[in-house]
């Protein structure tokens, strides 16, 4: 493999009924920050059926090119179809590194790509940068030392451990990135992005699966990853009846409702809805964990909140341990007294 | 007969009984190893096939000899036989290489399903799964949140953020489990007492012939750690303990002095 062939930032633009992802737009500004580092540009890999009418807001999110593989077998994601599509972009446009999203499709996508190129594939990174490997020279081995490598940080062993991975001798470099982490730009309106069409063609055979029906969650709640302020509750509030108290709160102070998984297990609030490391990851301006004890997992998923609240009865529940206020003490008496107190606030302005 | 093999893994238990050492680093030895939970829903599900019809459980892990007690815990379960792929050589495997030496081993044997877990517990891939299916060239359904049988068909609901897809493949296929699949089965005491005697199956890396030494182990794994930490705690922050009203007005004076609010 020769290692100089491979050139550009690409990012796989996700859509999912014709409708772009977040994650593609933040995967474009990180992909952005690291082509400036390289001196090389981005591109936007779109993959669907009828799809043209998303190139422009790609290139207004900051893609400088976008290859766009449309064909009516890309129509609904399958892992086959969609993961030739991307190995023959890989193959005839090799990229020095690739980054996905590691949504539910990303997740599948990534790995069968990745071995399918036989490259290296870092999971659910929280953050990237342009460096070197190893990350200090070896004495008597100092020209062995690669630059310009991408350096892949992730959290393991369910967010007690951090990890930083290259991938040297392989390329592209590929890595899926959690939601909700990187930063997208502010789009531009008008930028255009060169556009390239590009067709393998696909020949179904039966690693192509039959999809005999979808079914969408009915859900009128907003996406917790948008919420500038987060109130969520875990096992604490003790019955779905009492997220009532909750929402009295997250409506005084402007925000959305959220938990842990503990409450989806009970079957109290819907998937979509929890913070964590099977949920969602969650950066708001105030988290208010209420009743949450704080479980690594769920602390994954939202410890890069700015301010963090915690309530809970239990002075060592260790979500005190990550968060910036805690009041220990019983969430039904204190949190009617922060929705009054935000009430008058507001009453106030 | 329906040949079914499940992929199953050893695991630091990090839920609840995570242990620290006074340094602030992670006590592994600590903590519990148990059987990974999305593999065990992987291995309820082929038991439940098997509960219904004629079919054999084939378990596998690859990991360090003591990984033998996730092998006898499956079996205990009901599965019929179990593997353990361990070999000095194969150490320090990232995921291409770990799969790449688990399809090794699954081309030796007959298999119409094979189940894993979607991800691990300790490293939180998710990769292994589909990376097994590339291997094997056959299809790949992540992310299961429930499984049927339909005569030659498997018929997978595969969970998405805010969806569900309801897919039907043909076999051989490789499925990925979720954790919400079921309620795993307990061990039964005659199947703990069989066992305990029940003969594994042990291969080594000369027992994988097909497998190339350029993808095994550490040497054979593209990805390759360039630093490793101990997450550093935040700073703890202010915690009170006093009368509601009083904690309340602490909470709001520290919002509006901060301009929080």
């Amino acid at each position: 493999m020769n290692l100089e062939e491979y050139k550009g930032v690409f990012v796989f633009a996700q859509q999912v009924d014709n409708e772009l992802g977040n994650i593609s737009f933040e995967l474009i500004g990180k992909a952005k920050d690291l082509a400036k580092d390289l001196g090389t540009t981005v591109t936007a890999v779109l993959v669907g059926s009828d799809v043209k009418e998303l190139v422009t807001p790609l290139a207004e999110y900051g893609a400088d090119r976008v290859i766009v593989v449309d064909d009516p077998e890309l129509k609904v994601y399958k892992t086959e179809p969609y993961a030739h599509a991307l190995s023959e972009v890989i193959k005839e446009f090799k990229p020095d590194i690739f980054l996905i999203g590691a949504t539910a499709i990303g997740r599948d996508l990534g790995p069968t790509v990745s071995a399918r190129v036989a490259t290296g594939l870092t999971a659910d990174c929280t953050q990237l940068e342009i460096g070197d490997f190893p990350l200090n020279p070896i004495p008597g081995k100092e020209d062995e030392q690669k630059h310009n490598q991408l350096l892949m940080t992730r959290p393991a062993f369910g967010g007690n451990t951090i990890a930083t991975i290259a991938c040297p001798d392989n390329r592209p470099q590929m890595a899926t990135v959690r939601p909700g982490v990187m930063q997208k730009i502010t789009p531009v309106k008008g930028a255009e992005a060169e556009v390239v069409e590009f067709n393998p063609g696909f020949k179904p055979d039966r690693r192509y699966v039959e999809i005999l029906e979808i079914v969408k969650n009915v859900s009128e709640a907003v996406d917790i990853q948008d919420a500038k302020i987060l109130v969520s509750g875990g096992r604490g509030v003790g019955s779905p009846e009492n997220f009532a108290i909750l929402k009295d709160l997250a409506e005084a102070i402007g925000g959305e409702i959220s938990c842990s998984r503990a409450v989806v297990d009970s079957g109290w609030m819907p998937k979509d809805m929890q913070v964590g490391q099977t949920g969602k990851t969650v950066r708001p301006k105030i988290y208010f964990a209420i009743g949450i004890s704080g479980a690594i997992q769920h602390v994954a998923g939202m410890e890069e909140s700015d301010v963090i609240v915690a309530v809970n009865k239990d002075e060592t529940a260790p979500i005190f341990d990550v968060a910036d206020y805690g009041i220990v003490g019983d969430l039904n008496k204190v949190v009617p007294l922060i929705t009054a107190a935000v009430k008058q606030i507001m009453a106030d302005k | 007969m329906l040949k079914i093999v499940v992929c199953i893994k050893q695991v630091p238990d990090t839920k609840g009984g995570v242990s620290f050492n006074p340094d602030g680093t992670l006590n592994r030895a600590a903590m519990l190893a148990i059987m990974n939970p999305d593999d065990k829903a992987g291995l309820e599900a082929a038991l439940r096939i098997k509960d219904s019809q004629d079919a054999e459980v084939t378990v596998i892990t690859m990991g360090l000899p003591k990984a033998e007690a996730v092998l006898r815990e499956a079996l205990a379960m009901g599965a019929d036989k179990a593997i353990l792929i361990t070999d000095r050589v194969l150490g320090g495997a990232d995921t291409w290489a770990t799969s790449s030496t688990i399809a090794a081993g699954l081309k030796k044997l007959d298999y119409d399903i094979i189940f894993t877990g979607r991800q691990a517990i300790d490293g939180d891939t998710a990769q292994v799964g589909p990376q097994i299916a590339e291997h094997l060239q056959i299809p790949v359904i992540s992310y299961a949140e429930k499984v049927e049988i339909d005569g030659n068909d498997v018929i997978v609901q595969r969970q998405y953020e805010d969806r569900y897809h309801k897919i039907k493949t043909s076999m051989p296929c490789l499925i990925t489990a979720l954790a919400e699949l079921n309620e795993p089965r307990y061990m039964t005491p005659g199947g703990i007492i069989d066992a305990v005697d029940a003969e594994i199956t042990v291969w080594g890396r000369a027992d994988l012939p097909d497998l190339d030494d350029a993808n095994i182990g550490l040497a054979g794994s593209p990805t390759k750690i360039a630093k490793a930490s101990d997450k550093v705690k935040k700073g703890v922050g202010e915690k009170v303990d006093m009368d509601p009203q009083e904690a309340v007005d602490w909470l709001i004076g520290k919002f509006t002095e901060k301009h929080i609010i």
